[in-house]
């Protein structure tokens, strides 16, 4: 199942030449950008890990294209996103975030229910992939 | 091109190509006759920007078109003594080269050894890759460069940041413009020392003194754009001041007639203060004992 999150997640997978485009709008707007991975799909994993500083004061996009790479030759499995925060207000504040990697085969979520007192049902959802330890999800298949 | 090729397929005559017009949707000429004005001597400089942008032009024309490969490599290095004017231009340079849709903006940063070069051992490559980050898409204006290499020590650190600044230099993928500057002796020196930057420099621009007619024209334009004014008589020291000025040392061309008209406002002010009430054509007018006081006159008396 197609993990859909941020920006653009029905639309086929963004080519480099969209990234570039997308940061590009990005800088010209003064925000800072961010690139974070993980290996767990759950939508209410909202923190990612940090694939280093965000970054700030940027005119060109090359050196977000250049740290997407590296951050794909490390995590060749994971989920990548690239997010972008605007300061003008006085905090950084998040105004654009989209997933520029995603794993090969993505297992999806199960829907899971639990009898709570008095019959009533509580749902949730739990993604397959996390079934494994940490390093072993998202294995080359 | 499919328009252009018409009928006949792609492979058709020749096709020609609308240059002027091209030259003057790029809206540079404006750009260049603004700092022709605005840019007083310079002969050779403002040719060679002329060469630039005309190069830039032909390759933007030159990729549409499909007949060139790779950009043309815009790595320059300015020489020339204090005050010729090599950050001002640098800023214009990053002006034309925006405009002419090589770098996507025109931000010029201008950094010096303390921004590049670390205090520590590993401490010299995150600070010069984070310089080259903010950078890209820009200009990279490295003033007095020859200070990243020190031939007294070679375990300075600077060696490193020189070696980073030649791979980013190297790949030409990055739409970054590095620009090294420096007085001229120096940079021989610098660039004999570090063969592999002399070769990816594809401009060596040269920066002439400026005459003293320039200094003085210079001198002009920078009270008028403050709204200053020579009287006749202030006009025609501050020329003697400029002759006698340079004969001295430390002597650096424009940067020096800055000063000198810094402070001639100083005195022009105090002058004016003293006299109590004065008229609005005095405010805004530097006399010429404003100039005379200046030190270097008084050099002059013993020696005549």
């Amino acid at each position: 199942m197609r993990l859909t999150q941020g920006a653009f997640s029905y639309l086929p997978d963004l080519t480099d030449e969209q990234i570039e485009a997308q940061v590009n709008y990005c800088i010209d707007h003064g925000w800072a950008v961010n690139i974070e991975y993980t290996d767990d799909p759950h939508p209410r994993n909202t923190y990612w890990e940090m694939w280093g500083m965000p970054m700030f004061d940027l005119a060109s996009a090359r050196p977000v294209l250049d740290a997407l790479q590296a951050c794909r030759e490390a995590f060749t499995n994971h989920y990548i996103r690239i997010s972008a925060s605007d300061s003008e207000k006085g905090w950084e504040s998040l105004r654009l975030s989209f997933i520029a990697q995603r794993p090969a085969v993505e297992p999806g979520f199960q829907v899971v229910r639990s009898n709570g007192p008095g019959r009533q049902i509580n749902y949730t959802t739990r993604s397959y992939a996390t079934d494994q330890p940490p390093e072993q999800r998202y294995r080359d298949v | 091109m499919s328009d252009a090729s018409g009928p006949t397929g792609p492979a058709a005559g020749p096709v020609s190509i609308d240059l002027a017009r091209e030259r003057a949707e790029s809206g540079i000429d404006v750009y260049l006759a603004e700092l022709d004005t605005s840019l007083i001597g310079l002969a050779p400089v403002k040719a060679r920007i002329a060469e630039i942008a005309s190069l830039l032009l032909v390759s933007r024309v030159r990729e549409r078109l499909g007949l060139a490969t790779t950009k043309p490599t815009l790595h320059m290095s300015f020489t020339g003594n204090p005050g010729t004017g090599k950050t001002t231009v640098a800023k214009t340079m990053a002006e034309v080269l925006h405009r002419l849709g090589y770098i996507r903006t025109s931000r010029l940063i201008t950094v010096s050894r303390d921004d590049l070069v670390g205090e520590y051992i590993g401490h010299t490559a995150p600070k010069t890759k984070e310089v080259l980050k903010r950078a890209m898409g820009g200009v990279l204006f490295i003033d007095e460069a020859y200070y990243l290499y020190r031939a007294e020590n070679e375990r300075d650190y600077g060696q490193e940041a020189i070696e980073i600044l030649l791979q980013v230099m190297e790949d030409n993928r990055d739409d970054l413009v590095v620009i090294l500057a420096g007085y001229a002796d120096r940079m021989e020196h610098f660039f004999s020392s570090n063969p592999g930057f002399r070769s990816r420099m594809a401009h060596h621009i040269e920066f002439p003194d400026y005459s003293d007619r320039e200094l003085v024209a210079i001198g002009e334009l920078m009270l008028r754009e403050q709204n200053y004014r020579l009287s006749p008589a202030a006009e025609a020291t501050f020329a003697e001041y400029v002759a006698l000025r340079r004969r001295q040392p430390h002597f650096a061309n424009a940067r020096s007639v800055r000063n000198a008209l810094d402070r001639a406002k100083l005195r022009q002010a105090e002058r004016l203060v003293n006299s109590g009430v004065v008229s609005v054509e005095a405010l805004s007018t530097i006399e010429r004992e404003d100039i005379l006081v200046s030190r270097v006159f008084d050099d002059k008396q013993p020696e005549s």
